[in-house]
């Protein structure tokens, strides 16, 4: 089993300090965990620090895992390249290295992860031609390809639809149950998070305010707290917890 | 699963097949250049049926001397000048417009050639040599110490911090401006004879080629061949954008001023032999992005011969158009070659640049 322990993580920006002492209990594999937080609360940040690609205090102790079983996925931005969807995969899986020849497994492992994500008739497709959904999900496929086991991904259904955005979370379940991975996902959407993550992260405040089972979590002061808006927790016809907000709270929003 | 999607059977199969097509292209170029090449050294002011020409080019010893001293002495260099300068210039616009994610990126648009033209003209003008060297080797020392500079000053102020890629194509087009501006000085206060050979240098010519400029050209090609080709992973990731190369864990900053470095040789020697040819850098390079797309395995090697393959078939047009006289080849490239660069991107109408 892989976990990941966030231990009094710092990063600042200059002089401008945007998270600190970010601490967490160890986040275990196999189900999906949510970062939630306001616009600006450092989530990008935190990723960025968690992935190497900023320095600051503080460590993020990996468990059942190394420095290349990490993968972020950013948020989405344009590709414009020449190339098929199918080579932009490969491209993602050939970065750890190797030459030149594509082995059978690694393509084996671009029909797996194209399958996976039921985009195997998008793979002819010339990335610059792809629309914003298929592009995110494109780039979920470069992510999951080369099988990390801690991946961090920055707003992945954001530009999907509402059938997608539960096909592709869906997806990202299982993979997580498949393999053990840790798998945290940044999210503004927290009926999302409430069906689909185990665990959440709350951020807020400049570091980590709360870590836990999601529903814990994510009560309506916590709600109150991170985004200023007054909620309540109800169940749908299937069970299924979903939040309903009542409107804006007054004066307990966080300055960020 | 649940897809809304239906899954097709095999997407590596349709893969493999784009491989094939993309290696036949390949091919096809190689073919292509072979060509030209045999059509440019048939080609010129002493007739020579292409018989001889072949006979000579494969049994030199038994050509008759004058027949010798045409075929490889003057019309080999120029023709395998072509090559080398077209394939260098091309690969340095195919990697400046990679590292910078920008299609106007070239040697051409970034500085090096105006810099280049500038320092050529300090030499015909004021015959000041910025390194002692024989006259003969004034001109094409200037030029490169030029272009060098203008490469270098680009390539160091990158290596701030803080500096985007729209920063430095910025400060490449005001370099242009610069050099423009200075050789203008230059060119008001020239003598006549100094303004016709500074005009003649930056049309383009690849009139003066010796074996020893092939040999230069292609040396420094062989260096950085290597270097792109064990970085090719890395250099097309950095396409998908700089926050997802840097995700797959591609060092982006290091990469883009290996290759900046890089670049700046292949483009300044060739520039610094035959002048000014703009068009080749930014034309080589997107012709093999539309035929191969940006996979480096077959975009580097496709815009060396696109390249080389534009600037062969150039040279042989310069002999064709007018017979008995050879046209600057820098302007030859922009004539002919935009009306066909302008079809290709129009008729292909895709949506990478």
């Amino acid at each position: 089993m892989v976990t990941l322990q966030l231990d009094n993580l710092g990063a600042r920006y200059g002089r401008h300090e945007i998270l600190s002492e970010a601490t967490t209990p160890p986040i275990r594999g196999g189900s999906l965990t949510a970062l939630v937080g306001a616009n600006a609360a450092g989530k990008s940040t935190l990723f960025r620090r968690i992935a190497g690609q900023m320095q600051g205090a503080g460590f993020a102790r990996r468990n059942g895992a190394g420095a290349e079983d990490l993968r972020y996925m950013p948020q989405d931005t344009e590709m414009n390249a020449a190339l098929t969807v199918y080579e932009s995969i490969i491209l993602a899986l050939k970065q750890d290295g190797g030459g030149w020849r594509l082995s059978a497994s690694e393509l084996g492992a671009v029909n797996d992860v194209l399958a996976r994500l039921g985009i195997s008739t998008l793979a002819e497709r010339q990335l610059p031609e792809l629309s914003g959904g298929q592009r995110q999900v494109v780039s979920i496929a470069q992510t999951l390809v080369s099988r990390p086991r801690i991946i961090l991904m920055d707003e992945p259904t954001s530009a999907l639809d509402l059938y997608r955005q539960y096909e592709v979370l869906e997806a990202l379940q299982s993979y997580a149950a498949e393999t053990g991975a840790v798998m945290i996902l940044a999210l503004h959407d927290l009926n999302q998070v409430m069906r689909c993550c185990m665990t959440t992260i709350a951020l807020g405040e400049g570091s980590i305010l709360a870590t836990g089972p999601t529903l814990e979590v994510l009560n309506p002061a916590m709600i109150r707290r991170l985004y200023g808006i007054n909620s309540r927790v109800e169940r749908c016809s299937q069970g299924c917890p979903m939040m309903i907000v009542d409107g804006p709270a007054e004066g307990n929003r966080i300055n960020v | 699963m649940t897809s809304i999607t239906t899954d097709s059977p095999a997407p590596a199969i349709a893969y493999r097949s784009l491989v094939t097509r993309r290696i036949f292209i390949l091919g096809l170029l190689v073919g292509l250049l072979v060509l030209s090449i045999a059509v440019d050294v048939s080609l010129g002011p002493a007739r020579y049926s292409v018989a001889d020409v072949l006979r000579t080019l494969f049994a030199p010893a038994d050509a008759d001397v004058q027949m010798r001293v045409v075929v490889w002495d003057i019309r080999m260099p120029m023709a395998m000048l072509a090559v080398t300068v077209g394939a260098s210039l091309s690969l340095a616009g195919a990697q400046m417009q990679t590292i910078l994610a920008n299609p106007l990126a070239s040697p051409f648009t970034l500085g090096l050639s105006a810099a280049a033209s500038f320092g050529a003209a300090l030499a015909m003008v004021l015959g000041v040599a910025l390194f002692p060297a024989a006259i003969s080797l004034m001109v094409p020392i200037n030029a490169f110490l030029m272009a060098m500079a203008a490469a270098l000053l680009i390539f160091g102020l990158s290596t701030l911090r803080g500096v985007t890629v729209e920063t430095i194509i910025l400060l490449g087009i005001a370099l242009v401006f610069s050099f423009n501006a200075a050789l203008a000085l230059l060119q008001y206060f020239a003598s006549e004879q100094a303004l016709s050979a500074v005009v003649f240098w930056t049309m383009g010519s690849l009139t003066k080629a010796t074996w020893g400029k092939v040999a230069v050209t292609a040396v420094i090609l062989v260096l950085c061949v290597p270097l792109f080709a064990r970085r090719a992973w890395a250099l097309t990731a950095i396409r998908l954008g700089e926050a997802r190369a840097a995700a797959m864990g591609v060092p982006v900053r290091r990469l883009r001023l290996e290759a900046l470095f890089l670049v700046s040789l292949l483009a300044a020697v060739p520039v610094s032999f035959v002048g000014t040819i703009g068009f080749i850098g930014i034309v080589g390079p997107h012709v093999a992005r539309l035929l191969l797309g940006e996979d480096q395995r077959f975009f580097l090697p496709g815009a060396m011969l696109a390249g080389a393959l534009i600037l062969s078939a150039t040279s042989v047009l310069s002999k064709a158009l007018l017979p008995g006289a050879v046209l600057p080849i820098g302007i030859i490239t922009a004539l002919v070659g935009v009306p066909f660069f302008a079809a290709l991107i129009l008729t292909k109408g895709r949506k990478a640049w």
